[in-house]
């Protein structure tokens, strides 16, 4: 067909600007192995410290490339998140540097940043971004966990459901975070690209970001790859779905008070119908009325 | 008919606004004392249900439509704020967006029955045909509100869909330039789609007047598709419909708040939270999972005219069952035969769905095709030749025949005890 041909020679086009490429003619990523969150389930809730220490990655990691434009400094002291104080997340703040302006004299300047102040991007824009990293643009974090995932396919889907899995992004997170590996030795990597096992097409572009001991924990919580990704990934769905606490605790009231209420209705109708389906007497009555 | 008494203005306001408009009887005739058949099972309730949704979908999108952008460069954005700032913004989207899912398989399930029991015959052409007109706004409207958070899946959605009407021969480019209101699917086409999206849901309360109009008059159809005699044979629309109805609105709300609450992105496509590129295609453009079936007959036939063409015919075909059905007993427990065909149709229908999520290759392509064609065919030809061919069932002679020797089954052996 050909408007399907056209269709598929843009997503080659597309695809063939970027490392995307390779995705076309390499082998099936592996599948993203599906890890324990505390936020799973029907009572899942986050886990105040990890998302600090997710939050900890993204300072000191992330953030050298990858922008989070949709949060606000003020979402890292709101309930159901990071847990921090709001004079905690007006100190985080203030160690950044935002644009701000004009000013009196029309000109833009920087100051540092407040507790209303969305984070600011690390670089002015994507043409900047994608001029410093090789031409590649890192994707802003903000909905990431929920943009990426991985396809079960069938009949998974349908445990899925009944299981309540919903965790596919950051599962992809942590994979990816651990997912670099030597590649295989017919596997030509492209330049400028990294062998990882779980990216589409295998050759991405950001270079290995984490490595045992990187980033200091002071919980006592082990520095490895493997917990870094746990962390990062969990603080990242929260900044995806920050009001997922809060969808829990009301889904289990909705879902006690519907489930009180549609007994009640099933009892009502069962005697309602009673007359009509087990009492030919009183039914007469009915119809002779 | 004693039964069912009609209204008796009681009240000396009631009896005055009675004689200038008598709007409180048209309600107890249409709603309380309306006699519906006593044997419908609970299949009969998923029109309650689309009311139902029709009524959550149009109130939660109302308030979405206060903290929405139609622009190109602040929707995505702007349903991101509804989610994160705007008090339960999450819920009222996550109830909107999986009310959709359910809106349609809320649909789905009702044509099912319609189609099973034989509701479509004569004297329920129109109320038919009504149905499909609601379901083709229902389609319509789906498709623009896919489109207005402006992420990855609903851009190239709308740049596959209104691509499609490029293939009406010599004019077919010249209206796609005029669906989008430009060269290509910019803002003007997200502020049109955001315009209809909020008309449309109105036009389809309006039909739905017209269906709930139809089917007062022509009386519902039942599970025997025998037409009520007597008294007997039915039962008054409240409290027997009313509270049968608002249980199974309550069942469905179990299923609809387990996704909105537990799973509310299981049916949404991950690459929809990606803002719109149009410089960047997805891997794969699947279509929402309720317009799958139709996407595989699309994709099915290797041309594309004929392709939209089938897409098209697939859903208009519905308005012309009660023509194509030559048989005239309704329901399909009285059919042995139609009801077998009618399964491997709803099996059929279901693979398609299942084949227009994958990619479009190889044997894929050959199920499609074959799948395609069974489709086709059980609305040309099976239909037709079945009802001339087929030999049916003895109908009983009324309902509450039925009903008592259903009950007398059932009842057999709590009396024996």
């Amino acid at each position: 067909m050909n408007f399907h041909r056209s269709i598929l020679t843009l997503a080659v086009a597309a695809s063939l600007s970027g490392l995307g490429a390779w995705s076309a003619s390499a082998q099936e990523a592996d599948a993203p192995p599906r890890q324990t969150w505390s936020f799973h389930g029907p009572f899942g809730t986050y886990d105040p410290a990890q998302l600090q220490r997710g939050f900890k990655i993204y300072r000191e990691v992330c953030s050298t490339c990858h922008s989070l434009k949709l949060l606000s400094f003020r979402n890292l002291a709101e309930p159901g998140g990071p847990g921090f104080t709001e004079a905690q997340a007006g100190a985080i703040a203030a160690t950044f540097q935002v644009t701000a302006g004009p000013n009196d004299e029309g000109q833009m300047f920087q100051r540092p940043g407040q507790i209303a102040d969305y984070f600011p991007p690390p670089f002015a824009n994507d043409q900047a971004a994608r001029a410093a990293l090789g031409g590649k643009l890192p994707p802003d974090m903000s909905t990431l966990a929920k943009a990426r995932g991985f396809e079960a396919g069938f009949p998974y889907f349908i445990f899925d459901f009944f299981t309540m899995y919903q965790e596919a992004g950051p599962d992809y997170i942590h994979a990816i975070i651990t997912g670099y590996t030597d590649p295989p030795k017919d596997f030509v990597l492209p330049p400028g690209g990294q062998y990882n096992k779980y990216f589409p097409g295998n050759a991405i572009g950001m270079p290995k970001p984490l490595n045992d001991g990187q980033v200091e924990y002071t919980d006592g919580t082990p520095t490895t790859v493997d917990q870094y990704g746990r962390d990062v990934a969990a603080f990242l769905m929260w900044a995806a779905e920050p009001t997922l606490n809060a969808r829990h605790r009301l889904g289990f009231q909705v879902m006690i008070f519907l489930l009180a209420f549609t007994v009640l209705l099933y009892l009502t109708k069962k005697k309602v119908w009673h007359y009509v389906l087990h009492d030919p007497e009183l039914e007469k009555q009915r119809t002779s009325a | 008919m004693s039964g069912h008494a009609t209204y008796q203005p009681q009240s000396g306001f009631m009896k005055w606004l009675e004689r200038r408009l008598p709007i409180a009887s048209l309600v107890y005739s249409s709603f309380i004392a309306y006699p519906t058949p006593r044997n419908l099972n609970y299949w009969w309730t998923f029109g309650g249900i689309l009311t139902f949704m029709l009524g959550v979908q149009m109130i939660t999108g109302i308030v979405l439509a206060m903290h929405y952008t139609p622009n190109v460069d602040l929707a995505f954005n702007s349903v991101e704020s509804i989610m994160r700032d705007v008090n339960y913004g999450w819920l009222l989207r996550y109830i909107h967006a999986s009310g959709a899912s359910f809106f349609f398989l809320a649909v789905y399930i009702h044509m099912a029955r319609g189609m099973y029991y034989g509701s479509y015959k004569e004297p329920r052409e129109v109320l038919w045909i009504l149905g499909v007109i609601l379901f083709l706004l229902m389609i319509a409207t789906g498709f623009m509100g896919y489109v207005l958070p402006w992420g990855q899946m609903s851009f190239w959605a709308a740049t596959v869909i209104t691509n499609l009407f490029s293939a009406i021969p010599g004019v077919g480019d010249p209206i796609v330039t005029w669906l989008w209101g430009g060269f290509a699917v910019g803002n003007p086409t997200l502020n049109r789609f955001f315009s209809l999206h909020y008309l449309l849901p109105f036009v389809i309360a309006g039909v739905v007047g017209l269906h709930i109009w139809a089917l007062h008059v022509a009386g519902q159809n039942n599970p025997t598709g025998v037409e009520p005699k007597t008294e007997k044979d039915t039962v008054a629309f409240t409290p027997y419909a009313t509270v049968k109805d608002a249980f199974f609105v309550g069942v469905f709300c179990l299923v609809y708040a387990w996704v909105v609450f537990y799973l509310p992105n299981y049916l949404m496509a991950t690459d929809n939270y990606i803002p719109a590129n149009p410089g960047q295609t997805p891997t794969h453009i699947v279509p929402e999972w309720y317009y799958l079936p139709f996407y595989a007959i699309l994709r099915a036939i290797p041309n594309k005219l004929a392709g939209v063409c089938a897409l098209g015919l697939s859903i208009l075909v519905l308005a012309f069952l009660p023509w194509l059905d030559t048989s005239r007993v309704r329901s399909a427990n009285y059919r042995p035969l139609y009801r077998q065909f009618l399964f491997l149709f709803f099996a059929a229908v279901i693979g398609l769905g299942y084949l227009g999520s994958q990619e479009p290759s190889g044997g894929y392509v050959i199920a499609a095709r074959i799948l395609a064609v069974y489709y086709f065919a059980f609305f040309f030809i099976i239909l037709p030749v079945l009802g001339l061919v087929e030999t049916t069932k003895p109908l009983p002679n009324s309902i509450s025949e039925s009903v008592l020797a259903k009950n007398k089954g059932a009842t057999a052996p709590a009396s024996g005890a």
